[in-house]
């Protein structure tokens, strides 16, 4: 991220405060939670390891166990694999699509741009959840199906939003002068455009995330994400929800975890350095 | 005669984006007289506006008054409470902003904007400042004076809602103007015909002004004293006259310098006959939009236009904004295509469009464009600026392409240390050498363009003149393109839209460059001259 | 009203109507194309080949997918929503009853959080920068951050578990007095009020703030108004139009979290009625409904650009 960020100050770029440091700390501790999670899990995660069932936190159980009697600190770290693995990857496919796509459509112009703005624009006006449950009736649900339905949602509104970055950045003389001298599409793109707005890409990249990570709990939560035996955050929710009314540790784990993640995204970005954030606003 | 304004060691504080608190107005004293006009001026960035908006008890959001006194008719803003900075605004100091198309609110009438003054200060029956604002229109040579009032601010001209500022200022009989920059928006007939206004209501008034501005020309014209300001301090106070002939402080002389490009002059050109044309463009029509059945684009900007660039001679292209330079440049660039005519360049004739030229064409013609700040990439270190017309015409790499651009940077009188930072890291002045290194790069064999006073402002400007001057070695052609100023007399030189007729052929002192076979097109509406 | 807006007015249902019509085939193409045979499907365990292709004629479904698709969108005009697989009643039928309680539930939602929002997010822009917008701040980002089935969760755990006020269950079916039909409704209504608000509070902030910093606001400062004058006489008159651009985007947030809160609170709208034809995979029925939801957002979002065009003063004072 120094490399890209306009302030560059000669080193490691920028100030962030005390809020922002603490906000990419959690999503880094998520992080690598999905990838260790078999490891550091205390039980197999599908094991019913106490004949208890919504059993309370203990020092055996830290999180306390689920409707079965498994054990839900294993069920949560190993649901991180699959809430921050499938919207990482649904945000990765749907942001470059989109950023791609936006800024080809800035530079070249024309019926290109038209025709591709007024499609995805179509796509973009329909309700995500909504149209999350329409492919999971159609073709069911699993983990692929999930990242590229999410993945086709999420684009057209980072196309838009690149395309109106890089808009601005084409207009720009030094584009112009690139242009004059010759240079093709893809050189202007890669050289000229893209840097120049890859900062607020990367906090639209966040707020994107975001949104997914709610979107997937939703789907999760209704049942249509993703499936048992594995569970998601949104899932373990729904797994659990008989223990809402008496408080049990085990549905409010995964809905803090949910909740840790996507505010200390929201608590980054507002904290990231001025200059990338203004021009994401 | 009293001093209506005294401000004595004002300190004003900002907070950066960073969080850091700096200081941007460091100990400033100023007096202005009764009935005088004082400017203020500077770059952007001197604290002017800052300073001019203290006398109103105003500081922009993230500023605030450190220190000092501002004294207004005797009563120190500084101290004032909020309901009297309310009671002063309007009445004892008005202020007319930078931008009245902006500083108008776009849903309510003319009228009401300009007779609130007097409404929230119950200086008159509302009736009566309907009066009295009718003949603020009629004195500043407003169209229609009884009825522009009843207009909503987008329906009227830019010129014409500055003029109504001023109204808006004037109607509440204030003994102090405060004037922020409030021609720039304006083009350049416009601006005379507004500062013509200005003046004449405040000599009649009596009243005293602050003229906050960057531009030395318009300054010239409105000011009887001058404040040179620069990073928050005053360099400089004197006469308007004393200020621009005999300026004693070196900041003063540079900014002064900037606006006199010296040891050129008409007399000096050349006969034209017997030299080689390098550049030649006629029947030229181009134009933006859906392109008609007559071939023709909707709507038309240049119309049929020749012109001749010969090998070391240089050419100036003058007009209005909207006339059609920047569009010019474009065709010839071969960035817009030209709906009719042709355009040669050495007797060959170039492909409509940049895909359509070859590498080589290409190299011949570059651009160079006015504002350096727009013109290079910031996220891009000026080594690889440089290097990359070096690589893509010229195919260098490695050490040659290393060592080029040294020569480059040298050529322009920069620090090779310099390739590794960013143009932010810049000032003004060093972006715009850079912005001509870039051009040079695409020729190895030149060594320096001739000219000099392309757009960075003022100082900037001035510097890179100097340094030019020193290393004066070759001319090669070159066509400049820039907005008619008509302050220096020569205003009958602006060509009607839609139609590059005004040309008018100028040369350097030099003698013209048996070796250079290229031609440069620049770009600098911002050229003025006022005369020396 | 003016050529200028009547012509951007058109242009923009112009829009909708092809917006509409790729949505449409976006719909159909997704439930129809994807899932293989429906035919068999439906038979299950008795789908013998011949009770398929039997099926199969009597659904036309060895037409061309791009005749069965015009003839989905002709019913669809002329009212025929066609029937459900599950049960084999009329779709329209089905979906008339379910249809009138969601609105109800969004009419109420709007009618309770539209104000509570405008005064949060006026307010909070009046006073950027105090505890009081920091404090607003940061309740809107953790509401926007955390999924509405939490919202939803925390509601019932406040206000059913601990404080026993209100049922955790909404049933419409029999009710009896006032009382009876807020302890319904105060679920859901509350759950959803909550996001949306929290959309709302943001937008119509920003938009205040957008019009707060501009310059004829400074300038009115500059003449001596009063704040009050300038928020009212300047700021506010301007920021009408955004403000309620804004109230349009936000409450299209509520189709998002109808579909959860309906679920969770087991309500008896077009969400869960669209939730359970999923689990049923009855293709019909989710295709109304999906319509019935890509209409109404665009609807609001229609009414979002209008407002904005008709609230320009440039254009209005033409």
């Amino acid at each position: 991220m120094t490399m890209t960020a306009p302030a560059r100050k000669g080193h490691f770029g920028f100030n962030m405060n005390a809020v922002g440091i603490i906000g990419a700390a959690i999503i880094l501790f998520w992080m690598v939670v999905a990838i260790a999670a078999p490891w550091i899990s205390p039980y197999p995660v599908g094991q019913i390891v106490d004949f208890d069932y919504y059993g309370p936190i203990s020092s055996q159980f830290w999180f306390g166990t689920d409707y079965l009697g498994r054990d839900m600190l294993s069920r949560v770290l190993m649901g991180a694999r699959y809430t921050v693995g499938i919207s990482l990857a649904s945000v990765t496919i749907a942001c470059f699509v989109g950023v791609t796509l936006g800024m080809i459509a800035a530079v070249i112009g024309g019926w290109f741009d038209a025709i591709l703005s007024r499609f995805l624009d179509a796509l973009n006006s329909i309700p995500s959840l909504m149209f999350g449950l329409v492919v999971v009736a159609a073709v069911g649900s699993s983990i692929s199906v999930l990242v590229l339905t999410i993945a086709v949602l999420y684009a057209p509104g980072s196309y838009r939003f690149a395309r109106a970055l890089a808009v601005n950045v084409n207009a720009m003389d030094f584009v112009t002068v690139a242009r004059a001298r010759g240079e093709g599409t893809i050189y202007t793109i890669r050289e000229e455009i893209f840097p120049n707005i890859i900062g607020p890409v990367l906090a639209d990249f966040g707020l994107r995330f975001v949104f997914i990570v709610l979107l997937l709990s939703g789907l999760s939560f209704l049942g249509l994400g993703v499936q048992p035996p594995n569970a998601d955050w949104g899932a373990l929710v729904r797994e659990n929800i008989g223990g809402l009314s008496f408080g049990a540790p085990a549905v409010i784990v995964p809905s803090i975890a949910i909740a840790s993640l996507t505010i200390s995204v929201n608590m980054l970005i507002d904290n990231l350095p001025r200059r990338i954030r203004d021009k994401s606003e | 005669m009293g001093n209506i304004i005294e401000i004595r060691d004002l300190h004003v504080k900002a907070k950066t984006d960073s969080g850091c608190v700096v200081e941007i107005i460091r100990g400033v004293d100023i007096d202005v007289a009764d009935g005088e006009i004082v400017a203020l001026i500077g770059e952007s960035g001197s604290g002017k506006t800052t300073i001019a908006l203290t006398l109103l008890g105003y500081t922009r959001p993230g500023c605030a008054i450190a220190g000092g006194e501002v004294r207004v008719a005797g009563r120190d803003t500084v101290t004032m409470s909020d309901a009297d900075k309310r009671a002063l605004r309007g009445t004892e100091v008005a202020y007319v902003p930078q931008s009245a198309a902006a500083a108008f609110n776009p849903s309510k009438t003319i009228m009401d904007q300009v007779v609130e003054v007097a409404k929230i200060h119950h200086l008159m029956p509302l009736q009566k400042a309907r009066e009295k604002a009718v003949e603020l229109f009629r004195a500043l040579a407003l169209p229609e004076p009884e009825t522009i009032g009843s207009r909503y601010p987008h329906q009227v001209s830019g010129g014409q809602l500055q003029r109504l500022a001023a109204a808006m200022a004037l109607i509440g009989d204030p003994k102090v103007m405060v004037f922020d920059e409030p021609t720039t928006a304006l083009d350049v007939t416009t601006q005379i015909e507004v500062l013509q206004a200005f003046k004449s209501v405040m000599r009649e008034r009596g009243m005293a002004g602050i003229y906050v501005s960057h531009d030395l020309a318009v300054v010239a014209q409105i000011a009887d004293r001058i404040v040179v300001l620069k990073g928050g301090e005053v360099q400089e106070t004197g006469t308007a006259e004393a200020i621009i002939h005999h300026p004693s402080h070196s900041y003063t002389k540079a900014l002064i310098e900037a606006f006199h490009p010296n040891g050129r002059s008409l007399e000096n050109q050349a006969p034209s006959a017997g030299l080689e044309p390098i550049l030649e463009v006629s029947g030229l029509t181009a134009g933006y939009g859906p392109v008609g059945p007559d071939g023709l684009p909707k709507f038309v900007v240049l119309k049929d236009v020749a012109l001749t660039l010969e090998r070391g001679r240089s050419l100036g292209i003058i007009g209005e904004s909207g006339s059609g330079k920047s569009t010019l440049a474009r065709v010839i660039a071969g960035l817009l295509p030209a709906a009719r005519g042709s355009i040669q360049v050495d007797g060959v004739p170039l492909g409509d469009r940049v895909q359509d030229r070859s590498k080589d064409e290409l190299r011949k013609l570059q651009i160079v464009f006015q504002l350096a700040d727009t013109a290079l990439n910031p996220n891009k270190p000026v080594g690889a600026i440089l290097s990359r017309p070096l690589t893509f015409y010229h195919g260098m790499g490695g050490r040659a392409r290393e060592a080029e651009v040294d020569r480059l940077l040298d050529m322009v009188r920069l620090p090779k240390a310099l390739k590794h930072r960013l143009p932010s890291e810049l000032s003004g002045g060093q972006k715009q050498r850079i912005n001509f290194a870039r051009a040079l790069a695409a020729r190895p064999e030149a060594h320096l363009m001739r000219r000099n006073h392309l757009g960075s402002r003022h100082g900037g400007r001035c510097r890179h003149s100097g340094s030019a001057g020193r290393i004066a070695a070759r001319t090669r052609p070159h066509l400049h393109v820039h907005q008619s100023r008509p302050l220096d007399g020569r205003g009958g030189l602006r060509p009607g839209r839609g139609d590059v007729s005004g040309r008018e052929g100028r040369r350097d002192a030099d003698k013209p460059d048996a070796v250079g076979r290229r031609a440069s097109l620049f770009e600098t509406p911002d050229l003025i001259r006022p005369q020396a | 009203m003016n050529a200028l807006v009547a012509r951007l007015v058109a242009k923009r249902l112009g829009i909708m109507l092809i917006s509409l019509l790729i949505i449409a085939f976006a719909v159909f193409f997704a439930t129809e194309l994807l899932p293989g045979d429906v035919a068999e499907i439906l038979l299950g365990q008795s789908a013998t080949p011949e009770a398929v292709a039997g099926l199969r004629k009597a659904m036309n479904l060895d037409q061309p997918a791009f005749l069965r698709f015009l003839s989905w969108l002709g019913g669809l005009l002329t009212g025929d929503l066609g029937r459900s697989y599950a049960n084999n009643r009329e779709v329209a039928d089905l979906l008339a009853g379910r249809l009138a309680n969601s609105l109800e539930l969004a009419f109420v939602t709007t009618l309770f959080s539209v104000p509570i929002a405008l005064t949060l997010g006026i307010t909070a822009a009046m006073f950027r920068g105090s505890t009081y917008d920091r404090f607003v701040s940061v309740f809107t980002v953790s509401v926007i951050s955390i999924p509405e089935f939490m919202v939803a969760t925390l509601a019932v755990l406040i206000f059913a578990v601990y404080l026993k006020w209100l049922p955790a269950l909404s049933v419409a079916n029999d009710v009896q007095g006032i009382g009876e039909l807020l302890r319904i409704y105060a679920m859901p209504v509350i759950t959803l009020s909550f996001v949306v608000s929290a959309q709302m509070i943001r937008m119509t902030r920003a938009a205040v703030i957008d019009t707060l910093d501009t310059a004829y606001v400074e300038m009115a400062l500059l003449k001596g108004a009063s704040r009050r004058r300038i928020v009212l006489r300047h700021a506010l008159p301007n920021a009408l139009g955004p403000i309620v651009n804004a109230m349009a985007l936000s409450l299209s947030y509520l189709l998002g979290g109808v579909i959860i809160v309906e679920t969770i609170f087991n309500y008896p709208g077009v969400a869960k009625l669209m939730v359970d034809a999923v689990s049923t995979r009855d293709l019909p029925l989710i295709q109304s409904c999906a319509m019935i939801f890509c209409v109404s957002y665009l609807l609001l979002i229609l009414i979002a650009d209008l407002v904005a065009i008709l609230a320009n003063p440039r254009l209005r004072n033409q």
